[in-house]
């Protein structure tokens, strides 16, 4: 299904200066992959080469943090809004 | 040059000091164009660490709504260092997410807390002015 995904606005250089783009998936992981194939700049910043989420990265379900889900293999309702924001940490 | 309104100010200075003796951290909400912040949103740091912070990611998420429902938007972070000076740390540098972004350091080592803002690209860190504002 297709889903919409905000995008941060590091990523937004990628897809043209959206905020905001359709991709297509039943679980996050699709939902990202479809992401990416279709934005290739995107390579790299939000899966790691092992296709696994980003560090730096935080994606939600529309209010859940999917590293409190069940991360890539969270389901993608109808309807719902995946957002993407950096993780904001440092020392 | 970022701006801040003087309550900002007051309120950014007032939860690093509240967050002692461990790191502290918020988000900026503001015009990414002209560098005027509107408002802070003080954070949890997830880390609990007098050494590393973490801005809570779902407070974070609620911080960019709001953000966005105020007609602007998250341009900046700022977290404390309790015992080190109000420069970007080597952690700071490496994980610095946004170019686009202002990063507040608030040293709380000396008796008066010093806060400086950075630009940070790639490995290269440029300080910018502040300006405290009256409101």
């Amino acid at each position: 299904m297709a889903v919409e995904v905000r995008l941060p606005t590091v990523l937004r250089q990628h897809a043209g200066g959206r905020s905001a783009v359709i991709a297509e998936g039943g679980t996050i992981g699709e939902v990202l992959a479809d992401l990416v194939r279709s934005y290739p700049g995107m390579k790299g910043q939000v899966l790691t080469e092992d296709g696994t989420l980003h560090r730096f990265v935080n994606v939600y379900v529309d209010d859940d943090d999917v590293r409190y889900l069940e991360q890539l293999d969270t389901k993608v309702a109808d309807g719902v809004t995946v957002s993407i924001l950096p993780a904001v940490a440092g020392g | 040059m970022l701006r801040l309104p003087a309550p900002v100010y007051a309120e950014i200075v007032g939860h690093c000091l509240g967050g002692l003796p461990d790191e502290a951290c918020g988000l900026l909400g503001g015009d990414p164009a002209s560098g005027d912040v509107a408002r802070c949103y003080p954070t949890r740091n997830l880390a609990a660490s007098a050494k590393l912070y973490t801005v809570d990611p779902g407070e974070h998420l609620r911080a960019d709504r709001d953000a966005e429902s105020r007609g602007i938007e998250i341009i900046g972070v700022f977290h404390s260092h309790t015992h080190t000076d109000a420069y970007p740390s080597p952690t700071d540098i490496a994980q610095a997410p946004d170019p686009g972004w202002h990063y507040v350091v608030v040293s709380l080592r000396d008796t008066h807390p010093v806060l400086r803002s950075y630009r940070i690209h790639g490995e290269v860190v440029e300080e910018e002015p502040v300006a405290v504002e009256p409101r």
